[in-house]
C-alpha cells in the first residue's frame, strides 16, 4: 500500500436542504479517506445521509460546502467518475442480462461488440453463465443483483459504490452474495465504498467500517478491521470479530445481545 | 355488565338448543362448483351464422310482407343488389381508398406527433408545466366541434379530413405518451446520469423504450378515433369518401346504398384495426416490459 494521495477523499463535505420549515442539515461536514484498494463501509441509523454521501460523490448531488476528490483531483459534482450501485438493481427489462451489464460502456461509447465481448466472460466467470441473453424478469433476485454488480464493474472506475446490495435478499442469498463479492474485489482491486444495515455484513466485507449518527448525518467513529484476509465465515465468531462488532452496535446505540438470536440463526 | 351479559347468554343459549337440526341438514346442502361446458368450435360458428341469417331472412319476410317499412328499413335483397352495383359502376374503390388515406394519413400523423410532444415534456419540467394546461384545455374540447373550422381552413380535399383525424388521435397520443414519461422512475434516471449519461442518452436509452409501451397502447384507440375524424369530416365537406356516400345516400332516400356504405366501412374498420393489433403485439414483443 502506497502512502500517496488516498484513491477517494471527501473533504468537510456538507449538506443543507432547504425545507419550507426551514434549513435542513442532512450532512454536518464529513471526512473521509479511502487509499487505493480498500474496501470500507458505512454503517447507521436510517436518515443518517449514508445516500446523500453517495450521490455527492456520484456527481448527482452539489454538496453545501466541501470537496470530493478522486486521486487528488477535485471530482465535485462531475458524473460518471465512479460506478455507483444504487438499492434496486434498475435493471432495464427491455435489454437482455448481456445488453444491461455494457450500458455503462454503452454510454462511454465503447462500441456495442467489444463492450460485449468483454462482458461475456466476465458473466461465465462470475455466476450469470447460461443468462446472457436472458430478460431481467427471468432472472431471481440474487441473479438481478448479480447483473447490476457487473453493471457498474464493467463501468471500470477505480471507486465503486455500493448502497445496500444485498439490503433486499434473503439471509442465505446474502451470505453467498457476499463470498461472491470478495472473490470479485479480490479480483479487480477496486476501491469499495459498502452502505449497509448490517452491522455483521460491514465488518465481515470491510478493511475499515465508519459508524455514522444523525441530525445531522456525521460519522460517529472510524473503526479498522485488521482481521485477516482472506476471511472465513468462522472469523465472524472470533474473539477479535466480537469485540468490533459490539463496539458498532454499542455506537449504534443497539444493545449487543439483542443481535445473538440473528447469530445463532447465520 | 351483569346485566348487559344476561341476554347474551340467553341468545348463546337459545342458539344452542336447536344445534341438532342444522347438523341434520348439512348432508343435504351439499355444493359443488358450478361447471359450464365449452361448445365446440363448430357449434359456436354455427351459432353465430344461424342469428345472422335469421336475422337477414326475417327482416327479407318482414319487408316483402309489408311488416317492415322497406322505405325507411330496406331490405337485404335489395341491399345485396345495391352493393353489386356499388362494385361494379359505382365509386366504391375510390370512396374505400379516399377514406382509408385520410384515417391512415391522420392516424399516423397524429399518433406519431402526439407521442413526440409527449416524450418533449421530459426535457423541461419548466416546459411541460407552462404547456400542461393547454393540452388539458385541448382534450377537453369536443374536436369534433372544430371540424367546420378545420373544412374551412383545409378545404374540402383529403386534407382537412386528414387534419379532423389528427385533431382527434393528437392529444390522446400526447397525454399517453407524457403519463409514460411521469410514470420514469428517478432512480433510473439516476443510474444513467451516474454512469456520465447526457441528457440525449437518457432520452434515447431509457425514456423512449420505457414509454413504447405507453404509445404502442394508444394505437388501437387512436385507429378508432382516425376513423371517426374522417368519417365526420367528410360528412361536413366532401367530394369522395365513404362518410360522403352515406350522407348523400340518406339525403337522396337511397337507404340500401347507406347500408352497403355502412357496411364496406364497418369492413374498412375491422380490417384496420386487425391490422393495428397485430402491430402492437408485434411491437409489444419487440420491446418487452
Amino acid at each position: 500500500m502506497s502512502f500517496s494521495a488516498p484513491k477517494l477523499c471527501v473533504a468537510e463535505v456538507s449538506m443543507t436542504f432547504k425545507t419550507p420549515t426551514g434549513a435542513f442539515h442532512a450532512l454536518a461536514p464529513v471526512t473521509l479517506s479511502i487509499p487505493q484498494g480498500r474496501f470500507v463501509s458505512l454503517i447507521g441509523p436510517s436518515g443518517c445521509g449514508k445516500s446523500t454521501i453517495f450521490n455527492i460523490i456520484a456527481g448527482l448531488l452539489e454538496p453545501s460546502g466541501g470537496r470530493v476528490l478522486i486521486d487528488g483531483v477535485d471530482a465535485t459534482g462531475t458524473i460518471g467518475r465512479v460506478g455507483y450501485m444504487l438499492q434496486k438493481d434498475l435493471l432495464l427489462p427491455w435489454r437482455t442480462v448481456l445488453d444491461n451489464t455494457i450500458l455503462g460502456m454503452e454510454i462511454q461509447h465503447v462500441p456495442l461488440r467489444a463492450a460485449r465481448e468483454r462482458a461475456l466472460p466476465l458473466l461465465h466467470r462470475y455466476g450469470l453463465a447460461g443468462f446472457e441473453y436472458l430478460y431481467p424478469n427471468a432472472l431471481s433476485g440474487g441473479m438481478r443483483q448479480r447483473a447490476a454488480l457487473l453493471r457498474t464493474l464493467l463501468f471500470d472506475t477505480d471507486v465503486i459504490l455500493l448502497d445496500e446490495p444485498f439490503g433486499a435478499l434473503d439471509a442465505q442469498t446474502k451470505l453467498k452474495m457476499q463470498e461472491w463479492l470478495m472473490q470479485l474485489w479480490s479480483d479487480f482491486s477496486k476501491t469499495v465504498l459498502f452502505v449497509t444495515h448490517d452491522v455483521e455484513e460491514a465488518i465481515y466485507l470491510s478493511d475499515e467500517v465508519h459508524v455514522m449518527g444523525t441530525r445531522p448525518g456525521r460519522i460517529i467513529a472510524s473503526i479498522p478491521v485488521p482481521l485477516a484476509r482472506p476471511r472465513v465465515r468462522g472469523s465472524t465468531l472470533s474473539p477479535d470479530f466480537l469485540v468490533i462488532k459490539e463496539r458498532c452496535l454499542e455506537l449504534l446505540h443497539l444493545d449487543p445481545t439483542a443481535s445473538e438470536p440473528m447469530n445463532a440463526a447465520a | 355488565m351483569s346485566v348487559q351479559d344476561t341476554p347474551t347468554v340467553g341468545a348463546m343459549a337459545g342458539l344452542n338448543r336447536p344445534q341438532p337440526k342444522p347438523e341434520a341438514a348439512r348432508p343435504t346442502a351439499v355444493r359443488r362448483l358450478p361447471v359450464q361446458k365449452d361448445w365446440p368450435t363448430w357449434a359456436l360458428i354455427a351459432a353465430q351464422i344461424g342469428i345472422l341469417v335469421g336475422v337477414l331472412s326475417l327482416w327479407e319476410i318482414g319487408a316483402r310482407a309489408g311488416w317492415i317499412d322497406a322505405f325507411f328499413w330496406s331490405q337485404p335483397s335489395a341491399i345485396a343488389d345495391t352493393m353489386k352495383i356499388f362494385f361494379t359502376a359505382g365509386d366504391a374503390w375510390t370512396d374505400i381508398s379516399f377514406t382509408f388515406r385520410s384515417t391512415i394519413f391522420g392516424f399516423l400523423i397524429g399518433t406519431t406527433a402526439g407521442s413526440l410532444l409527449g416524450l418533449s415534456f421530459w426535457w423541461s419540467r419548466n416546459y411541460a408545466a407552462v404547456v400542461q394546461p393547454y393540452v388539458i384545455c385541448l382534450e377537453s374540447i369536443p374536436k369534433l366541434a372544430l371540424a367546420p373550422l378545420i373544412i374551412l381552413v383545409f378545404g374540402i380535399g383529403l386534407m382537412s379530413k386528414v387534419a379532423v383525424a389528427t385533431a382527434l388521435t393528437l392529444v390522446v397520443s400526447t397525454l399517453t405518451a407524457y403519463a409514460g414519461v411521469k410514470a420514469l422512475d428517478a432512480d433510473s434516471e439516476k443510474l444513467f446520469y451516474s454512469l456520465g449519461a447526457t441528457r440525449l442518452q437518457v432520452f434515447r436509452k431509457l425514456v423512449i423504450p420505457f414509454c413504447l409501451p405507453w404509445i404502442i397502447s394508444v394505437l388501437r384507440v387512436n385507429i378508432g378515433l382516425a376513423l371517426t375524424g374522417a368519417i365526420v369530416g367528410e360528412f361536413i365537406a366532401s367530394q369522395h369518401g365513404l362518410g360522403r356516400t352515406i350522407l348523400y345516400a340518406g339525403q337522396t332516400y337511397d337507404i340500401a346504398l347507406v347500408w352497403v356504405a355502412v357496411l364496406v366501412l364497418s369492413t374498412l374498420a375491422v380490417v384496420m384495426y386487425a391490422a393495428v393489433s397485430w402491430l402492437e403485439s408485434t411491437l409489444r414483443k419487440g420491446v418487452r416490459q
